[in-house]
């Protein structure tokens, strides 16, 4: 069998505009490594995050999504956090029912004062979704490029 | 049954207490008996129907129908009750305008499970205790009602009514939660085995949208599946992905609303366990955010609008393995 060596995942991270992105910024400034297929977008906060963008996500080619937000309690709107964690709960459930990998996606709080977790957090789920593969149960064929 | 139903629509027609009667009428075939309005006493003597196929949940046409001018009379089974309770309290029903009255219900049937029994053209099915009297093609079978209800009545959630004005019939007890059993079924199995199974289902679906038509819970006036935009709005024939997509988000977008009336599965042409679905979702949110039954009452919050301080992580879905 021929493996593709150089083959690296698109992981798409949702990061809340206040705690997240901020502290993706501090890594950088840091100067902490973090995979450069991490392709961050910006969202005003976590509960921002329509489910249908996560599938969205997997359509146009994604790998793993990973929801970055403040710590519960600490959200700039005071309870975004709570409602798109249980919403992210029971999406994430209803994918493993319907067979799709949990590995792919994944919930982590990171303040604007962990630029290290950021990091940290970015290698662990990049690593984990190479580990998987190549995404193909979520995938939408007219939107392949090749 | 259907007699005093009859009797019941036509002197509250008659007294003018009500202008219009929501119940049931003869469909294309015997065994589909489909929602209709009655504003005369003659039409509603001569067409209304009801018996062992009266499984359509009337409460989604009460949106409409309480907007109106004057005040309708609805035949409402205990489920249907759930969903009428449910869009009482979303606000979606003018409940001055609907007089409830309440049907007893022991379980509908469904003509599927008849053939599958191998009995073969049927021409009429009639209910006699707890048996079908079935007159077909080859002579008259009979056969337990039991065995033909269909999957959602077999595993009632609840005989219990939500509501009602009046009652004809009897008001009956909460059901045990063997509704959940499939699902467990489901959990048990591995991501590859869950997948082949929700690929094979899903991949029947052409897409006609009964499903969404048909549940109270999906009542939106503009629907994100009508965004001719949204690249998800039609069947594509190259991919799988927009079976995926459409039924992922519909069952999302009734989280904490959906009744578990089954409706969905019902009216599907593919015979799709779409309920299946929903019901994974109400069996989550009860294990996770404490047991919760959409339209039971009106106080309570819908779990997916509500929030606790000590809620699980999202991490518990992977911790608690094939769960």
């Amino acid at each position: 069998m021929q493996v593709n060596e150089s083959w690296k995942p698109t992981i798409v991270a949702f990061c809340c505009n206040w705690c997240s992105y901020a502290g993706a910024d501090l890594s950088g400034t840091n100067r902490l490594n973090y995979p450069a297929n991490v392709k961050i977008i910006r969202i005003p906060c976590s509960c921002r995050l329509n489910p249908m963008f996560i599938l969205r996500a997997f359509q146009r080619g994604a790998d793993g999504v990973i929801l970055c937000g403040c710590h519960p309690g600490d959200c700039h709107y005071t309870t975004g956090n709570y409602y798109a964690r249980r919403r992210m709960t029971l999406l994430f459930s209803l994918l493993d029912y319907l067979g799709i990998e949990k590995e792919r996606t994944r919930v982590e709080w990171v303040s604007a004062a962990e630029g290290a977790k950021f990091a940290a957090v970015m290698n662990d789920f990049v690593a984990t979704v190479t580990a998987l593969g190549e995404n193909k149960r979520l995938e939408d064929l007219r939107c392949k490029q090749d | 049954m259907q007699a005093r139903l009859i009797q019941r629509a036509k002197e509250l027609l008659e007294s003018g207490e009500v202008e219009r009667v929501l119940g049931w009428t003869a469909g294309e075939f015997f065994y589909d008996l489909t929602p209709a309005v009655f504003t005369t006493v003659e039409v509603l003597e001569k067409d209304f129907r009801y018996n062992v196929f009266a499984g359509a949940n009337l409460s989604k046409y009460l949106i409409a129908e309480s907007r109106k001018p004057g005040k309708i009379a609805a035949f409402l089974k205990p489920c249907d009750s759930y969903s009428f309770l449910q869009l009482v309290k979303e606000h979606r029903i003018n409940r001055e305008n609907v007089y409830v009255v309440g049907v007893g219900c022991e379980g509908k049937c469904d003509m599927e499970k008849i053939r599958a029994a191998g009995i073969k053209g049927v021409l009429d099915v009639k209910q006699n205790g707890d048996t079908l009297v079935l007159d077909t093609l080859y002579g008259e079978k009979t056969m337990a009602v039991a065995d033909a209800l269909a999957e959602r009545c077999a595993v009632c959630k609840s005989k219990k009514f939500a509501i009602y004005d009046e009652l004809i019939g009897e008001d009956g007890e909460d059901s045990d939660d063997s509704r959940f059993a499939e699902v467990r079924r489901l959990e048990a199995m591995t991501p590859e085995e869950r997948f082949a199974f929700w690929r094979g289902e899903l991949s029947r679906c052409i897409r006609c949208n009964a499903c969404r038509n048909v549940c109270p819970a999906c009542s939106c006036e503009k629907c994100v599946f009508d965004n001719p935009a949204s690249g998800v709005e039609n069947k594509a024939a190259a991919s799988s992905f927009e079976e995926n997509m459409f039924h992922i988000i519909r069952a999302f977008h009734v989280a904490g609303r959906c009744t578990d009336c089954g409706e969905c599965s019902r009216v599907c042409p593919q015979h799709i366990p779409l309920h299946l679905l929903n019901r994974k979702l109400i069996s989550d949110m009860n294990e996770l955010y404490g047991a919760y039954q959409a339209g039971a009452d009106m106080e309570s919050r819908p779990p997916m609008v509500d929030f606790r301080q000590n809620d699980p992580e999202p991490s518990i879905v992977h911790e608690r393995g094939n769960r």
